[in-house]
């Protein structure tokens, strides 16, 4: 009699758990700053999350896929582990992803060890991010994988000296780290490395300072939005193009602000992992069907590092469910076309391995909108900061 | 020399700036005496408008900063007198927390309206020129904010000194009681006085605007440097936040010039050591 009552239970059991394999939901949570300045980011995440949804099914393999959204507000590291830890615990979440800025990241470090919990990162760009956890996958880029191959480009054009200004903060500070590094182990030179206080409003005295040193180059790095507008306008009121130094950037000319900084903007050259004009059917594909759903949507770098980082969840979430270690597993070496181009997940640094286009601002022909025309591949590389 | 010369010519330039985005505080704090933080508000309503007008609708740049200004002082005047009339009896903490509300209010509004990336004000191409003074070159949009910046000092010192209306509204921020007793119409003078600081915030608005460019979260970035040179020039003082504004614009441009990786430390302790020394600021006049 007992025996029989053990195996009735057994095979309750085992249909109750095997119910669950088939057809259970997979949570996952998604931490982003949804009010305040920064808001943008979170609207980009949650669009680019629905048009991935919207092309490819709520499910993946039998597993249903649920996105829960938590506003951080900023970055504010304290916030962002709470609301992990309310994911973790109340909601049960298997996964979590999002993360603008690198302090929010760093903070759920521990608890993601704990639970074993798959953390892909959005944006969050420090290279030493992916160290202080093995749950942590990265479908954004770091500041070494963009500014090193910027700097050998631009010494293989002729340009053997230049002078960097980088706003005075942790990305900045690895971009000028970066950018030297590589100038110099190919024989340039910089002349003059500037720190720019992060409250700067007025950029004349940096660059002409830059222009009395008549450089072949100037590197920056500044914070999207007003700085870049005024730096780029005392750029060119200055005369600094028609001097013959040549502006380099990175992520300056992003997409979401880049009709606002006008023709000013025109002849800017960059180097950057994606281009919302980038010329293939993915990116279409990708374009098209966010403004359907968006219409006001712009598609940036934040966008297709949520539509990459939904897809890698996706591709983890069919591959092994909720089983956090084997998922990361799974996701290690995976190859996909994304609207940026051909990427795969580097095995070593959980950072994506992709090209690093050179481009140019134009004023595009049809539409009359600036755009980042894409000159060529310079580089297909992994996090170069991660061995630094 | 071309050192000095560069401070001296980007100094003025940027402390110009610093004036016309103050100066509608100057009137509103400093001579009206409401702890008014909406300030960079309407300077944001302003610089809106001007990009809506201009960009949007194609207007001219002149006509759509004039348009601009008066929408703004538009909005303003019934602003006044549904809440800030009630606002002025306050203590400062609430005057702090209430005008913080409505530029919230504001900034919400705006991002609603279009969005929360820069709003761009299309310059005509006479002031993107830039003109050739001999060791460099100077935008010429920079020697129209000089030319305004002069212009407002020397209109707002007769408007006040020099009209009845000023000598109106010195009685009236003095001693509201006595001044309608003698039959000033004191919420008229108010009301006109208010709308004079939001137009003046609009036009510092859209003239600061090439180097501190509108979004929706501008009354918030650049609140601190408003206050600052209103503080550092001394309540009730037009003329101390000119010298302000000048004079801190002129340092934090040598700073920036002689030791970039110092200059806000340099700038703020300059900042942290006058205002110990003088509380009331430079001109300001030391309220028992």
């Amino acid at each position: 009699m007992n025996r029989f009552i053990s195996a009735a239970l057994l095979a309750a059991i085992s249909t109750a758990v095997s119910g669950a394999a088939f057809g259970d939901t997979i949570k996952v949570g998604v931490i982003a700053p949804f009010s305040g300045p920064f808001a943008i980011y979170g609207k980009q995440y949650q669009e680019a999350i629905e048009t991935y949804v919207a092309q490819n099914g709520s499910s993946a393999g039998e597993h249903e896929i649920e996105f829960i959204y938590k506003d951080v507000g900023g970055p504010n590291p304290d916030q962002s582990r709470s609301l992990a830890q309310e994911l973790l615990i109340r909601d049960q979440v298997d996964y979590l992803a999002g993360f603008t800025f690198t302090p929010n990241a760093l903070a759920v470090a521990p608890l993601i060890e704990q639970s074993q919990t798959p953390t892909v990162i959005f944006n969050a760009a420090t290279s030493s991010i992916n160290k202080e956890s093995d749950f942590y996958l990265r479908t954004s880029y770091t500041l070494w994988q963009v500014s090193a191959p910027l700097a050998e480009w631009a010494y293989d054009q002729g340009m053997q000296t230049a002078a960097t200004t980088v706003t005075d903060y942790g990305p900045g500070i690895d971009a000028e780290n970066a950018f030297k590094a590589a100038f110099e182990a190919k024989g340039g030179k910089v002349v003059d490395a500037i720190r720019m206080p992060l409250s700067t409003t007025d950029f004349t005295p940096f660059i002409q300072r830059v222009r009395d040193a008549a450089p072949d180059a100037v590197f920056t790095f500044l914070p999207g939005g007003p700085p870049t507008f005024t730096y780029t306008k005392t750029y060119n009121e200055n005369g600094l193009a028609d001097a013959g130094i040549k502006f380099l950037g990175t992520a300056e000319t992003e997409e979401v602000n880049l009709q606002g900084l006008g023709d000013d903007a025109i002849g800017l050259t960059t180097a950057y992992h994606y281009s919302g004009d980038h010329d293939s059917e993915a990116n279409a594909a990708f374009k098209s069907k966010l403004n359907e759903l968006f219409p006001d949507a712009v598609a940036n770098w934040a966008s297709v590092g949520a539509y990459d980082g939904t897809h890698l969840i996706y591709q983890m979430v069919e591959a092994a469910g909720s089983d956090g270690p084997a998922a990361v597993q799974s996701a290690l070496g995976l190859e996909w076309e994304s609207p940026r181009g051909p990427v795969s997940m580097d095995p070593e640094a959980r950072t994506l391995v992709q090209n690093v286009y050179i481009r140019e601002v134009e004023r595009d022909a049809q539409t009359g909108e600036l755009v980042n025309r894409e000159q060529g591949i310079i580089a297909t590389v992994g996090d170069l900061g991660w061995t630094q | 020399m071309t050192l000095f010369l560069n401070i001296a010519v980007d100094g003025i330039a940027y402390g110009m700036i610093l004036f016309m985005i103050s100066v509608g505080l100057s009137v509103t704090m400093g001579l009206m005496r409401v702890v008014n933080l909406a300030h960079g508000g309407f300077a944001l309503l302003g610089g809106t408008f001007a990009h809506w007008f201009g960009q949007e609708l194609g207007l001219p740049f002149w006509p759509a900063a004039l348009l601009a200004i008066v929408a703004t002082i538009a909005v303003s005047l019934p602003l006044e007198r549904l809440i800030y009339r009630r606002i002025y009896g306050f203590g400062d903490l609430q005057q702090v927390l209430a005008t913080i509300g409505l530029t919230f209010l504001m900034i919400a509004s705006v991002n609603l309206w279009q969005g929360s990336s820069l709003l761009s004000i299309p310059l005509p191409d006479s002031l993107k020129q830039s003109v050739d003074l001999g060791f460099r070159t100077l935008p010429v949009h920079r020697l129209v904010v000089i030319a305004a910046g002069l212009v407002s000092i020397l209109g707002l010192w007769l408007l006040l000194d020099r009209t009845l209306f000023g000598i109106r509204l010195r009685a009236a921020v003095d001693n509201r009681g006595t001044a309608s007793a003698l039959g000033i119409d004191t919420d008229w003078i108010f009301m006109a006085a208010f709308g004079l600081g939001a137009g003046l915030a609009a036009l510092g608005g859209i003239l600061g605007a090439e180097i501190l460019p509108i979004d929706a979260y501008y009354p918030v970035r650049y609140m601190v440097l408003f206050l600052i040179v209103v503080a550092v020039g001394g309540m009730g003082s037009i003329s101390g936040s000119f010298v302000a504004a000048l004079g801190l614009g002129t340092l934090e441009t040598a700073t920036r010039y002689l030791v970039p990786d110092y200059a806000t430390i340099v700038f703020f302790t300059f900042v942290i050591i006058l205002l110990a020394l003088r509380p009331q600021g430079l001109l300001g006049k030391a309220h028992a």
